[in-house]
């Protein structure tokens, strides 16, 4: 049974008008949920040691390089005091983070019905962000885990990590072993940068899928479910990782593609990345990754119900990355190159050949960041951020018409000022600007669509 | 404002600026040349929580820590190069930060460029004016190691009885000797004395992992504890057989002395004796 079964609907200018309602929305939404993405900090790691965040975060949750090897270490100090039996038995490593916040949110050109036009549209209010409730730590020295139930605004709970990790075996920091779902390896991390708005709250290059592509793999910015080697030296300026996941973009119950129970194949991803000291600027770092993986096109069914994957058509998204330090000024530098099947990108069942239109191509696309924070002092940073993804090939020649479809360009600035810095709790004054272009993705012009983001917030955590 | 009342202000700002690091005071290791001014903001990151904003010790998180930080302003260090009741070297802070402390909360910084470590080190020398009045002591000198043979570690087992070391450390040295419970440090605060027997095969010491290090640790002393220095007591070529000798306590530890003593027969003294009963 083909996914999509329905194709899409086109005017003579070849656009995609019903679907790309559809589509606008789903991609909206998809944004709006990604401001509660969880972002990781954990005061009950300052409440274990005695450490202060700054100890571990440049800004939280922003990892400085003490966390970055403390996090490799399986969330250990490596002093033989890690394991919970030398805890008092009151301590309990569980934290939780909200935002509690004012925000407004615009799109310059959405379809209204009233009018029949598309006009700009602007909401605002009071809000809370998602739920964080974080439990994370050491089971036994050598043994860490994390559990991260976490709830969208409005949403239900979900697991968004949920992992045991069995570290330093054979007493070696190169072989580190993790099972669960888990964030990918990325020294780059989504889940640990600070910026939350609506717009800017993710980074499009780690979610991004072209119009019309029903690819099940929402991006490396998905916690994945899997099984992971890594391993690093002992300073963490040298780590890789290996992870072989399922095809299920960290969906529980086998589910690919929405479609639960039919999973049945194996995604692979890969990252390296070394850092050396400079002297008088900091720890640069550079690294490469890539994710290989396969989605399904369409499904067995037994009674109208899915039963399995079929149809599997590869996926990939490479790219390397940089991290600089100029003293208290560092830039976080990215680029992806990302590639889909044509049956993928074309949302056509890969047992359906002919569905394809003439000329069909697999989508390609290239995208990219640079990310600037300047820390004042361990209570004060500056974010400032622009991001574009452009595609270098759409999978359809109807949409020559419309090549920068799908195409983003975005930028956001910020601050965050924390008012206080203790080893018990975090609290950080949260103001972000962001907007970001959208190509060709206005519901009745076909034109560029502008969405924008204020944000004003209280972030705490304990 | 009477002269009572500005004397008193007078004493209460010279006693601030006496309380407040000086600035200027450097560290040198190798070709690295750290300043305070720069290790300010470091310490603020990454010390202050549990060594205090003023080097004392007294951090935040002090109250709950165990063993508790140590205090810059009295510059009595554990770790050095340098004979007992002097300070250390430059080298000596250098590696304590990097290293970092086993069984402690504080960790190894080495993840921190060297830059940023030789900085830090200048910041807590400016707590403590000791280190404008006196200048490191110069480091011992540690002979080559002798060869670890059966002797060798007979003639250790030897001297742990005669320096009566496991009246501290226990007869097989599991820190549970007749006097480990009434130990208490230069804070007053309690101590345990090292357990050989629990460390594994990385075999971290508070001052280092290797033989080196162990034979600097009992030659120039724990300042601020009540492990002394034997430096007066132990010829230097001895201290080697005490190395090897205290190396076969750590029973978990794949090591060479371990194979040596196994294989010569070579036993520690059964629990609760005074003297060593065998393999001597």
């Amino acid at each position: 049974m083909p996914l999509h079964p329905g194709g899409s609907k086109r005017t003579k200018a070849g656009r995609l008008l019903p679907k790309s309602v559809f589509l606008i929305t789903l991609f909206l939404s998809l944004f709006v949920s990604f401001t509660s993405q969880p972002g990781y900090a954990i005061p009950a790691f300052a409440r274990k040691y005695g450490l202060p965040c700054s100890a571990c975060h440049i800004g939280w949750p922003l990892l400085n390089n003490f966390g970055i090897a403390f996090k490799d270490n399986g969330y250990q100090l490596m002093n033989d005091k890690d394991s919970p039996i030398y805890q008092n038995p009151a301590y309990f490593p569980i934290t939780f983070r909200v935002t509690p916040q004012w925000h407004l949110e615009n799109n310059n050109k959405v379809a209204v019905d009233q009018t029949g036009t598309e006009q700009s549209v602007t909401t605002h209010g009071f809000d809370l962000s998602g739920l964080d409730i974080w439990t994370a730590g050491t089971l036994y020295k050598n043994i860490s885990f994390q559990v991260l139930p976490s709830m969208g605004e409005g949403d239900t709970f979900h697991f968004e990590s949920a992992w045991v990790r069995f570290d330093n075996l054979l007493n070696s920091p190169w072989l580190n072993v993790k099972v669960g779902k888990f964030e990918l390896d990325n020294l780059l991390s989504e889940k640990r940068f600070l910026t939350l708005s609506g717009v800017g709250g993710a980074w499009f290059n780690y979610h991004f899928l072209p119009q019309g592509d029903f690819n099940g793999f929402g991006g490396i910015g998905d916690n994945q479910l899997g099984v992971e080697l890594s391993g690093h030296n002992r300073n963490s300026y040298s780590r890789y990782s290996i992870a072989l996941l399922s095809s299920v973009d960290g969906n529980p119950g086998l589910t690919t593609a929405g479609a639960g129970n039919t999973s049945r194949t194996y995604d692979a991803y890969v990252n390296v990345n070394q850092g050396f000291a400079v002297k008088g600027l900091g720890v640069q770092r550079i690294g490469a990754y890539a994710y290989v993986g396969q989605s399904p096109t369409y499904f067995l069914t037994s009674g109208d119900v899915p039963i399995q994957a079929k149809g599997n058509r590869s996926f990939s998204r490479v790219g390397a990355y940089g991290w600089w330090f100029i003293k208290d000024l560092d830039v976080e530098t990215f680029y992806m190159h990302g590639q889909d099947n044509v049956y993928l990108g074309n949302s056509i069942a890969a047992n359906d050949p002919a569905g394809l239109p003439a000329g069909a191509a697999g989508p390609s696309w290239n995208g990219g960041f640079v990310e600037a924070h300047y820390t004042v002092n361990p209570q004060f940073i500056f974010t400032g951020r622009y991001e574009l993804v452009h595609m270098s090939r759409q999978a359809n020649p109807d949409l020559a018409a419309t090549p920068n479809l799908g195409n983003v360009d975005s930028f956001t600035i910020g601050y965050r000022w924390y008012p206080i810095m203790l080893s018990r709790a975090g609290l950080a004054f949260h103001n972000e600007y962001s907007q970001s272009k959208m190509g060709n993705l206005a519901p009745l012009s076909g034109t560029d669509v502008l969405n924008r983001s204020l944000m004003i917030g209280f972030d705490f955590d304990y | 404002m009477s002269v009572v009342s500005k004397r008193l202000l007078g004493s209460l700002a010279l006693a601030m600026v006496m309380a407040l690091p000086a600035l200027s005071q450097e560290a040198k290791v190798g070709n690295l040349t750290g300043h305070a001014e720069s290790g300010k903001k470091l310490y603020r990151r990454y010390c202050k929580g549990c060594h205090g904003p003023l080097g004392d010790g007294n951090g935040e998180n002090a109250a709950w820590i165990d063993p508790k930080p140590r205090d810059f302003v009295a510059a009595t260090f554990k770790c050095r190069s340098t004979p007992t009741g002097t300070l250390p070297t430059d080298q000596d802070l250098y590696d304590s930060v990097s290293r970092g402390f086993t069984n402690s909360n504080m960790p190894h910084w080495d993840s921190l460029p060297p830059q940023n470590r030789i900085d830090l080190v200048a910041y807590l020398k400016a707590f403590s004016p000791r280190w404008q009045s006196e200048k490191p002591g110069d480091p011992i000198k540690v002979p080559a190691e002798s060869a670890v043979t059966a002797q060798s570690v007979a003639h250790g087992g030897e001297l742990f009885q005669k320096m009566e070391c496991w009246k501290c450390h226990g007869q097989q040295g599991r820190g549970d000797g007749p006097s480990a419970a009434t130990l208490t440090d230069s804070k007053d605060q309690p101590i345990r004395p090292y357990n050989f027997a629990d460390a594994g095969n990385d075999a971290r010491f508070k001052c280092g992992s290797s033989n080196e290090d162990l034979y600097r640790i009992f030659m120039t002393g724990l300042d601020g504890t009540p492990m002394p220095s034997f430096a007066d007591v132990i010829q230097p070529n001895d201290a080697w057989d005490l190395v090897h000798y205290l190396r076969t306590l750590q029973i978990h530890r794949h090591s060479k002395e371990n194979e040596v003593s196994k294989g010569s027969g070579t036993k520690a003294p059964a629990p609760g004796s005074e003297k060593p009963t065998g393999g001597n």
